[in-house]
């Protein structure tokens, strides 16, 4: 009987079986931010266990509210960087070199097919792009991770979803997976992996990838995955070019981590987007759903560009399509939040920043921001924002806020229009 | 060994997450103590009234995938830190019920049908929760007992008092 790719990954990396449906693994990468690791390291130091199983396994960053806006996001900061430091951590990023978790260790080279990683945040299934097994954890799961290397999980079923056809003009990867949320519901697939594959995600960028694998958390998802190919390969080159002879080397050693032909999965989706339409969220529930045409003339107070979902330097390029040479509506306030620095200072030399503050966008550092409604672009209640974020719960960018979830291209034409429309009628 | 019961707080919604539960911009508190009156706060459930509807709850009964969203154990904490220390659901997202058995709580899921049976009661109904024999008691207009099933690890984790103390011994 075949292998999935996740029970190759757990074969792998088994280090105990406490019962008939649990495992133990050992994880290959811990990541840390300020929110929810600051308890763990206050935990485990009123234990006197205040050591870390590898300092060179774990990673660190100062992402969610940075700089820091008041005592106590500066007292988190402070608690994770003094304990880093302690510790010896080397892979700690604060202001200047910090940008949001999931595109930022991506960037870094830090996640590899194969790997087991864990963090206490839960679209830590964005790292499943690289063919790894990423889960996001609560806290406990992130101390015991700190202190010993292990996470405990089910035995995860795998749902194969594969995507056919092929994406139209102004759709994106993010419509895609909000149409795949709708028929799955947001607990369509709980306690299980979502496989993604098939020729649309075989031509997608690592970037188009990460944007589908970070939202199989908002179907319930334990993960999401893509198989290891050409395309990761080349995304990793600089961080594996030691390891091995040439990309060609590294692509045939990532098939180790390919799905049999004959693995047996638990449902299998089929998922043709050659009609998909861009996609928007209406309700407070990211499987609410629509096409964008039924949503047009919807009106909007806020543009929100950024976060894991889609910060990354791909998504800020076709947002620019939309705006270049065009302004903000009057009714509209906008922010765009790039990701990482190094997408921030690409944007900056291909002329991105420009053509967002030249419609009228405001430009912060990176940081997760207003994505969770705790700094950078909070909403008051009865606002509305066209995002680009990933969740559009009851008061998730700030008490009695409405959040619209949509690619950067749809929201790039909300900007514009100072309503809901479809992007197409644009470009 | 630690008892599991108390008067029952009924949400009768899905999908309840956990921003719901504890809103991120108290995120920012660093003991768990210090998240006590902002439980529920942002529950999108018509009626509701989050302080004076928790008071002296010890069981959350609820419907379809609770605890969903954001992987914050804070949404665990602020049940535990106002005495509620058992869960039950018609199912849970995962990381919500990994953090429940990882605190040693509860997190049991029922039937739609024995969830029903337990809204009917009314109420003022009170539960216990009898661990060894896995059965839960219900007592409201009238009484109402059921079978609840738990992985032996879960169990094991709520025995040991957590995920902390069984992995330190174990690993
Ligand atoms: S950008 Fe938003 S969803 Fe992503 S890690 Fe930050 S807060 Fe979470």
């Amino acid at each position: 009987m075949g292998k999935t790719i996740t029970e190759k990954i757990f074969e792998t990396h088994k280090r105990d079986v406490p019962s008939d449906n649990n495992v133990v693994l050992d994880i290959d990468v811990v990541m840390c931010h300020e929110i929810t690791t600051p308890i763990a390291v206050n935990d485990l130091k009123a234990r006197n266990m205040d050591r870390v199983f590898d300092p060179q396994k774990i990673k660190v960053v100062i992402d969610h509210v940075t700089p820091s806006k008041d005592s106590k996001t500066a007292t988190q900061a402070k608690i994770l960087r003094d304990w880093a430091r302690r510790n010896n951590i080397k892979d700690f990023f604060d202001i200047g070199a910090n940008g949001v978790c999931h595109a930022l260790f991506p960037e870094k080279g830090f996640i590899r097919p194969g790997y087991t990683v864990i963090m206490g945040d839960s679209h830590t299934c964005t790292h499943g792009a690289f063919g790894a097994f990423a889960a996001g954890v609560g806290t406990t799961d992130l101390e015991v991770g700190i202190l010993k290397g292990v996470c405990s999980f089910r035995l995860p079923e795998t749902m194969k979803v594969t995507i056919t056809g092929k994406l139209a003009k102004g759709v994106y990867a993010k419509d895609v997976i909000l149409k795949i949320i709708k028929e799955l519901t947001v607990n369509g697939a709980t306690d299980k992996v979502m496989e993604f594959c098939g020729p649309v995600v075989d031509a997608m960028s690592m970037e188009g990838r990460m944007t589908l694998c970070n939202m199989a958390i908002e179907a319930g998802a334990t993960c999401g995955v893509c198989l290891p190919d050409r395309v990761t390969a080349e995304y990793l080159w600089p961080f594996i070019q030691d390891e091995y002879a040439d990309i060609d080397a590294a692509v045939a050693a990532f098939r180790k981590w390919h799905s049999d032909a004959d693995a047996r999965y638990m449902a299998e989706k089929t998922f043709d987007v050659s009609e998909l339409v861009p996609q928007v969220t209406y309700g407070f529930k990211p499987d609410e759903v629509k096409d964008i045409t039924d949503m047009k003339g919807t009106n909007i107070d806020q543009v929100y560009m950024g976060s894991c979902t889609n910060g990354r330097i791909e998504d800020l390029r076709s947002g620019a399509e939309i705006l270049k040479g065009r302004k903000i509506a009057d009714n509209v306030r906008a922010i765009l939040s790039p990701a990482t620095p190094k997408v921030y200072n690409q944007a900056m030399e291909e002329g991105l920043i420009k053509i967002y503050m030249d419609a009228g966008f405001c430009v912060t550092n990176p940081t997760c921001g207003a994505c969770l409604g705790m700094s950078n672009g909070v909403l008051a209640a009865g606002e509305v924002c066209a995002s680009t974020t990933n969740r559009n719960f009851n008061g998730r960018m700030g008490k009695g806020g409405m959040v619209h979830l949509m690619s950067p291209v749809s929201a790039a034409a909300a900007a514009v229009k100072g309503y809901i429309v479809d992007p197409r009628e644009m470009m | 060994m630690k008892t599991f019961g108390g008067q029952v707080l009924f949400l009768d919604r899905n999908d309840i997450n956990t921003d719901e539960i504890i809103p991120a911009k108290y995120l920012t508190e660093n003991t768990k103590e210090d998240l006590k009156p902002f439980i529920l706060e942002d529950l999108k459930l018509p009626g509701f009234d989050p302080t004076a509807d928790v008071k002296g709850a010890g069981v959350i009964v609820t419907r379809s995938n609770f605890g969903c969203g954001s992987s914050r154990e804070h949404a665990v904490w602020v049940f535990e830190v106002n005495d509620i220390n058992v869960v039950i659901a018609e199912s849970f997202a995962r990381i919500f019920r990994q953090n429940m058995f990882n605190c040693g709580m509860l997190a049991i899921e029922l039937p739609k049908k024995d969830i029903d049976a337990l809204s009917a009661l009314g109420k003022n109904v009170t539960i216990s929760v009898d661990m060894d024999k896995e059965i839960i008691i219900a007592s409201g207009s009238k009484e109402f007992t059921c079978k609840f099933v738990l992985n032996s690890f879960d169990k094991d984790l709520v025995l040991a008092g957590g995920w902390l103390a069984y992995a330190d011994k174990k690993y």
